[in-house]
């Protein structure tokens, strides 16, 4: 077991009902150890902000135990609080505020020593480089601009545990790169722990040390991401044919290679069995049967694979049904 | 012209449909004119002890006239919210790309608003003659009445238009509804306009709405006054207004909706 | 952090929000006073009642601003706050040390301060305007120290409705029912003087009647203790319900453990 200490999270047995007997957490254990940046993955609607949000207080537990930087959440709230910050989905900004007056607001109600605000307030403008917006009303600011005043609000009283709840949802490639800079900077250079939640594989497979992955508010595989890979392991080959009734006849051939893995269904994808130099021999073997075909892809596992595997469900088109069913007009 | 009524029909519909099942839309426009006369009737009625007021049909009727003109008036304005809301939402765009001829979209509003007030004075009269409501005038008088209302109604709407279409947006609404509002009230509302003094009755003097609510108030007391200055008034602010609508929907198209 | 301290933040933050957003400044300094303008002047006639208390209608009508700011007041602080729960600020908040009464005491701490400078505003008009406070500059004090009495009770009750619905549009439903009770009361007619039997019972049930009588009996009578100590004790009243209610919800919605 780790030894959370000071700066870990411990988690066991964790369940989060809501009215209508909705299980949005049921039943998870995880440890975070000091210092890590840990990444927890999972669709829209897997459970993964209702964690966050037990985690850091704001909604208690149906049952089971968690403690934060060595206390737990429930008994002693406030000490949890002392020794977070977070950063959560909504970038919880008052838009008639400016940066400045934020991070000022944020100063004082952690009581910081008067002396100590203007300079805390001036060092983490710059930190996040809003210090030439830092007079600007937030309605006026950009996505990106949100999010980096978001985290240095949630550094102001240096805390020694940070929660992330998708923080790069919506920004542009660069704020990301950006923002996952600090990210990493933070842990690496200033010790903090780091919870991470996102949806984004990307996200999670740069960042993190350890992933969770959660679905259906349980957690269905846990590792680094190159161990994680690694389970899943082999490559898997995905072939289209040329004629769609060639179907059945490539996935004939393929299957010498390999199992047959989930996938597109114009297309034939398996798991092989050696890796990618067997590609070779399955070109050679469709074009002795005369099978002409109009893409053939190899891919390296990624942690989509791992999701899929683990819950017959791909990570990106869970999120994409949850966008079709979001935009599905409501019956009157 | 067949073009425009087609047009015009379609969203004359669809603002009707969306009002008419919707609560939150149609509940207010009913009971705020109703809430009115019940207040200024009914709180106010020993006003009629005024030395001076000497109108026949009481202060009921007094206070009933006013209200119908002040439904009509803010029935167009919530007409008008309802444009805000379209450009807002997007919607406007929509018929902006739809309509073949866009005369239609403004005309289609003030249907709209017509069809909505009507239902409003209907319940408004039902309401005022079981409140007991004295009507001297005859059927002509009250034609007359109701045309007057209805021409507040129709020039409210192409007010509240030409600013929504300006705006394209619902924070607009102030806009909108302030004028209306303090012409209405700088109007005589709670005494015939000889009782005024001072610089309330300076500013009623030359208030147009004045000329409509004393032309009213004459009619519902069967002794017309000043009724053809009344509907020309009427019609002169249709008229002007209706520019403003027009000039606001060529500026909506020019921003692209 | 002193519970002070923290309440004083908070509360700055409240006035400096409101400052911000101009809707929120003019609606409660104009709209009163505007209509103030419209009903003195078109209610003038009305002071030659017999049994009218005073002669100036604008003296009488002078204390129904001060109770129509304390509205605006409601419905900028309960929409200010449930402005803070839809956007997530009030977790950010939470997330700190502050305690939850300092939210509440430094919404309300806000709106009493835009309360006492709507009151100064009121009352610099009607002394600007030849209205005469009867009781002089100690009854001045105590109507401002009233009205910021009546603020703070009737934003605990806009507070209650934001922490209850964490809805803005919730709160601004409550809009309307303020309006109504303020209309249906002693607002334009002492409650004597009210014709209409039904209208004078609802008056006198009315708690916002007593509000207005006591401010108006400052202005216009001089120092009258049974309406002062009516007015003080419906405010306090409403103030405990209102902050007794909003205290609950603060507790259901910040379910921090």
């Amino acid at each position: 077991m780790v030894e959370a200490g000071r700066n870990g999270i411990e988690v066991e047995r964790l369940v989060r009902v809501f009215k209508g007997d909705i299980r949005a957490v049921d039943g998870i254990d995880l440890e975070v150890a000091p210092g890590e940046i840990y990444g927890f993955l999972g669709p829209n609607g897997a459970g993964k902000s209702t964690t966050v949000h037990v985690l850091t207080t704001l909604l208690p537990p149906t049952s089971g135990r968690a403690t934060v930087a060595g206390f737990d959440v429930v008994r002693e709230g406030p000490k949890v609080r002392e020794a977070i910050g977070a950063a959560l989905q909504e970038a919880a900004l008052d838009p008639l505020l400016t940066g400045r007056e934020h991070l000022r607001l944020q100063t004082s109600l952690h009581g910081l020593p008067r002396a100590e605000r203007g300079a805390r307030t001036d060092e983490l403008l710059e930190r996040v480089g809003l210090t030439l917006a830092a007079d600007r009303k937030v309605k006026g600011y950009s996505g990106g601009m949100k999010r980096r005043l978001d985290l240095a609000l949630a550094l102001v009283h240096r805390p020694r545990i940070l929660f992330l709840d998708e923080p790069t949802t919506g920004l542009d490639p660069q704020s990301r790169t950006a923002l996952w800079q600090e990210v990493g900077r933070l842990s690496h250079e200033d010790g903090v722990t780091v919870f991470l939640t996102t949806q984004y594989l990307e996200e999670a497979d740069v960042l993190a040390d350890r992933v969770g992955i959660i679905d259906h508010g349980r957690i269905v595989a846990e590792g680094t991401p190159a161990r994680l890979k690694a389970e899943i392991g082999r490559p898997t080959v995905e072939a289209v044919p040329h004629e769609a009734g060639d179907l059945a006849a490539v996935a004939g051939v393929l299957e010498h290679f390999g199992e047959r893995a989930p996938g597109p269904p114009e297309a034939v994808s398996v798991r092989l069995e050696q890796g990618e130099e067997e590609l070779a021999d399955i070109v050679r073997a469709l074009d002795a049967e005369g099978l002409r075909v109009a893409r053939l892809a190899i891919h390296a596992p990624t942690l989509d694979d791992v999701f899929l595997a683990k819950t017959g469900r791909s990570l990106e088109g869970a999120a994409a049904e949850d966008e079709q069913q979001a935009a599905e007009p409501v019956s009157a | 012209m067949r073009g425009v009524f087609t047009v015009a029909l379609a969203v004359a519909w669809r603002v009707l449909h969306n009002v008419f099942t919707t609560p939150t839309l149609l509940i207010p426009s009913l009971l705020f004119p109703l809430f009115f006369f019940t207040a200024f009737a009914g709180g106010l009625s020993r006003v009629s002890e005024v030395p001076g007021f000497d109108y026949e049909p009481g202060y009921t009727a007094f206070q009933f006239v006013f209200v119908l003109l002040q439904s009509a008036a803010f029935g167009g304005v919530f007409t008008g919210f309802g444009i805000a809301r379209d450009f807002e939402s997007g919607f406007a765009r929509r018929l902006l790309l739809a309509a073949p001829r866009r005369g239609g979209i403004v005309l289609g509003y003030a249907m709209a608003a017509v069809v909505r007030w009507l239902v409003t004075a209907s319940v408004l009269t039902v309401v005022a003659l079981f409140a007991g409501v004295k009507v001297h005038g005859g059927a002509v008088d009250l034609f007359g009445l109701y045309g007057l209302a209805l021409l507040v109604n129709v020039a409210a709407l192409l007010w509240s238009a030409g600013v929504a279409m300006r705006f394209r947006t619902m924070q607009a609404g102030p806009v909108m509804q302030m004028p209306v509002f303090l012409v209405l009230f700088f109007a005589p509302v709670y005494v015939p306009l000889a009782l005024l003094q001072g610089w309330i009755e300076a500013v009623a003097s030359v208030n147009p709405a004045t000329a409509l609510l004393e032309s009213g108030r004459s009619l519902l007391a069967g002794q017309p006054e000043h009724v053809p200055l009344a509907f020309a008034l009427g019609g002169a602010l249709i008229l002007a207004f209706s520019a403003w609508a027009f000039r606001g929907l060529r500026r909506a198209e020019a921003a692209g909706g | 952090m002193a519970l002070a301290e923290q309440t004083a933040q908070l509360a700055r933050r409240s006035v400096i929000r409101t400052a911000r957003q101009p809707a929120n400044v003019i609606g409660p300094f104009v709209f009163p006073l505007m209509l103030l303008a419209v009903n003195a002047g078109g209610l003038n006639p009305a002071a030659q009642l017999p049994g009218f208390p005073t002669d100036s209608f604008l003296a009488f009508a002078l204390a129904v601003p001060f109770i129509q700011g304390a509205l605006f007041a409601t419905m900028n602080a309960g929409t200010d706050l449930a402005r803070d729960i839809q956007t997530g600020f009030l977790n950010r908040l939470s997330l700190t040390p502050m305690r939850s009464i300092a939210l509440l005491g430094g919404q309300l701490g806000g709106a009493v301060v835009m309360g006492l400078t709507q009151a100064l505003v009121y009352l610099a008009v009607g002394l600007a305007v030849g209205v005469r406070i009867e009781s002089g500059v100690l009854g001045a004090v105590v109507l401002i120290l009233l009205s910021a009495l009546i603020v703070l009770a009737f934003g605990a009750l806009g507070a209650f409705a934001a922490l209850r619905t964490g809805s803005g549009e919730a709160v601004q439903g409550l809009f309307p029912v303020l309006f109504v009770g303020l209309f249906l009361s002693s607002m334009n007619m002492p409650r004597n003087l009210i014709e209409i039997g039904w209208f004078q019972t609802v008056a006198t049930l009315n708690p916002v009647s007593y509000l207005i009588e006591g401010v108006r009996s400052l202005i216009i009578e001089g120092w009258n203790p049974e309406a002062l100590a009516l007015a003080f004790g419906v405010a306090v009243a409403i103030g405990v319900v209102g902050l007794t209610a909003s205290s609950w919800a603060l507790r259901e919605r910040l379910t921090r453990t």
